[in-house]
């Protein structure tokens, strides 16, 4: 192809195929989802550091917080895989059955944050704040980053099902933001072990 | 096949991995009130946490069904970045045994 049929026809036969064979909306994402990852990672990390290396750690958490937090964990795990419902749902073209999936994963991301918020509340009754030492600190930090997450997924996902059943996004849209929606969903599997199930009250 | 009934079935297929994901969940719970040694617990409470997020990266995030060279650009330099952070726990050792010789 010469220069001037590339300039009426465009570039894609110039274009390697993508290593990947996955639009490059999915691999921002990708992307995008590891960057946290490793966010993640370091408050975590950060906050192993201060568990050990501080003697005395507060550990507040009683059987009412526990089953809170086997609520919560259920409710995640069960909006994983409505979300891969609403996913292939999209993929197959029935959007309907896409829409009712979408908005089961949105109202259970919802009741998560409730109970989130539930939990948080019961602390601040009992006097740990985030500025009651480093407990506290920690702790709201990281769960509070991860709240950040889940309602922005719920603020996500509500755009894109809007767009999606007006016809606007495709379901590779819906798709992308599935991924994220995991991705917040596989960062609890890692916070509630190290920062609720390492600090029972024995 | 009808559309509904392709989009019903990707439940039933990923409905073991749910299962497993909400059994390691609670053997978790279970073991976090039976090992009372916090570096135990840490250690044994991690290597379940890892087992499920393989799991939700694999199935859910269909990492699995994606070309190895995804898998490859992606994991090996996130899993090298996660361990590089663990040059830390030396220090945070060093540093309570600082705070029991100072008091």
């Amino acid at each position: 192809m010469s220069e001037s049929e590339a300039a009426v026809h465009g570039h894609g036969d110039f274009l390697e195929e993508s290593p990947y064979a996955i639009p490059s909306r999915k691999f921002t994402m990708w992307l995008f989802i590891i960057s946290d990852a490793v966010t993640f990672g370091a408050f975590l990390m950060a906050y192993g550091y201060l568990r050990v290396g501080t003697p005395n750690w507060v550990r507040p958490f009683e059987s009412n917080s526990v089953l809170n937090v086997i609520i919560m964990t259920v409710v995640l795990i069960t909006s994983s895989l409505t979300m891969l419902g609403a996913v292939d749902a999209a993929k197959v073209g029935d959007k309907g059955k896409a829409m009712k999936f979408l908005f089961s994963t949105m109202a259970l991301g919802a009741i998560f944050a409730a109970l989130h918020l539930r939990e948080w509340f019961e602390l601040f009754g009992r006097g740990i704040t985030i500025g009651s030492g480093l407990f506290g600190q920690t702790f709201f930090t990281i769960t509070g980053l991860h709240l950040l997450h889940v309602i922005s997924g719920v603020i996500a996902l509500l755009v894109v099902a809007v767009k999606y059943s007006r016809g606007r996004l495709t379901p590779s849209h819906v798709e992308t933001t599935g991924l994220y929606w995991h991705f917040v969903d596989l960062v609890w599997m890692f916070v509630v072990p190290l920062v609720y199930l390492t600090n029972i009250a024995h | 096949m009808s559309a509904a009934s392709v989009s019903g079935n990707v439940i039933r297929k990923y409905l073991p991995v749910y299962f497993v994901l909400i059994g390691i969940f609670l053997v978790e719970v279970f073991l976090s009130f039976r090992i009372a040694a916090t570096s135990t617990l840490v250690v044994v409470l991690l290597l379940l946490a890892i087992c499920s997020a393989g799991l939700g990266l694999m199935y859910f995030m269909h990492l699995a069904q994606e070309r190895r060279s995804l898998f490859l650009t992606l994991i090996p330099a996130t899993i090298f970045v996660l361990l590089m952070m663990n040059m830390f726990w030396g220090d945070s050792v060093r540093l309570l045994h600082l705070r029991s010789m100072g008091q």
